[in-house]
């Protein structure tokens, strides 16, 4: 009952899967994609994190840390470009963003 | 020997199964205390891997800053989120089938694959065995690695003015107090003198003339 490095990459494998599962299944709730994106980077770290702690180097933590806060500025500007959208339009659904079509 | 084992596949467990919750959750409150839930067994794991300072953060980070900034615009946005459901049963199908073709082949890659022998030799910066998680990452992050660490400050920074520009707005009907157009006001301004006809007030003077 050794826990491998297979086993976290294996999780990793899970997560983004159900992350893009949700991108597909939430094709009009922009919040859920959002955190659908989320997993997805969480799936990333957790493949970092297996990956630094059974090779013994520690810039796979380092490397997580820059995901962590880009993760976190893309939520954070995702969420303000929602709030300005539905201020103009009153509304979230992902297929009303068309105005730029052309 | 058991224990780590049992640890890591109730963390595991939990954090596939509140993943799938955050997915497939109706109401979306929900999806984001899922997600909450998620990312903590994601730390403990990376608790189980020795790396004590990434799950410190992942706590503090996601469950204190991320989660809690989804929950608020969720709960300020007024919408009808049953309506931005529609079509969830529609893509199911496919979906599921996009997702086991691609999970296979995920677990394909990592089941059949073996670390080169050689691996050992590109190790850039190991983890030293006499100091503690958070002490070997600031040993590197701030002398070897204090480019990616600014360029993340950066990040931020850029991130923080971008979302504050986009959600400033100045409403013209809130009134605010101008310290400036206070101190020029002039008794001429503010008081005027009016000659009433007896018997009619001042029904007819315009009454904006006196808001100024």
């Amino acid at each position: 009952m050794t826990i491998g490095l297979g086993h976290y990459l294996a999780v990793g494998a899970i997560l983004f899967t159900l992350g893009t599962l949700g991108i597909f299944l939430n094709r009009k709730n922009i919040i859920i994609i959002l955190m659908s994106v989320e997993l997805i980077l969480l799936a990333v770290n957790i493949n970092l994190v297996a990956f630094s702690a059974f090779l013994g180097d520690i810039v796979g933590q380092v490397f997580t840390l820059l995901v962590l806060t880009v993760a976190a500025a893309e939520a954070a500007i995702g969420l303000a470009v929602l709030v300005v959208y539905y201020r103009n339009r009153g509304s979230i659904a992902v297929e009303d963003v068309n105005l730029m079509k052309g | 020997m058991i224990l780590p084992a049992l640890f890591f596949y109730l963390f595991a467990g939990v954090c596939v199964a509140s993943a799938a919750m955050v997915i497939s959750s109706r109401n979306p409150v929900h999806s984001v205390l899922f997600l909450i839930l998620a990312f903590v067994n994601a730390a403990g794991l990376f608790i189980l891997l020795g790396a004590e300072f990434i799950a410190m953060i992942l706590i503090v980070v996601y469950v204190g800053a991320v989660a809690v900034l989804f929950l608020f615009v969720i709960m300020m946005l007024d919408v009808d989120f049953a309506e931005l459901r529609e079509g969830f049963l529609e893509y199911l199908p496919f979906g599921l089938v996009i997702a086991a073709i691609f999970l296979l082949e995920l677990l394909l890659v990592v089941g059949g694959w073996t670390l080169n022998p050689t691996v050992t030799k590109s190790i850039t910066a190991a983890i030293p065995g006499d100091v503690s998680n958070t002490e070997a990452l600031g040993l590197v992050l701030y002398t070897k690695y204090i480019h990616y660490f600014q360029l993340a400050g950066m990040v931020l920074l850029v991130a923080m003015i971008g979302a504050i520009v986009l959600t400033l707005r100045h409403r013209a009907s809130v009134k605010r107090q101008d310290i400036n157009v206070q101190n020029a006001r002039t008794p001429e301004m503010a008081m005027g003198v009016r000659q009433v006809a007896s018997g009619q007030g001042l029904q007819d003077a315009d009454s904006a003339e006196w808001v100024k």
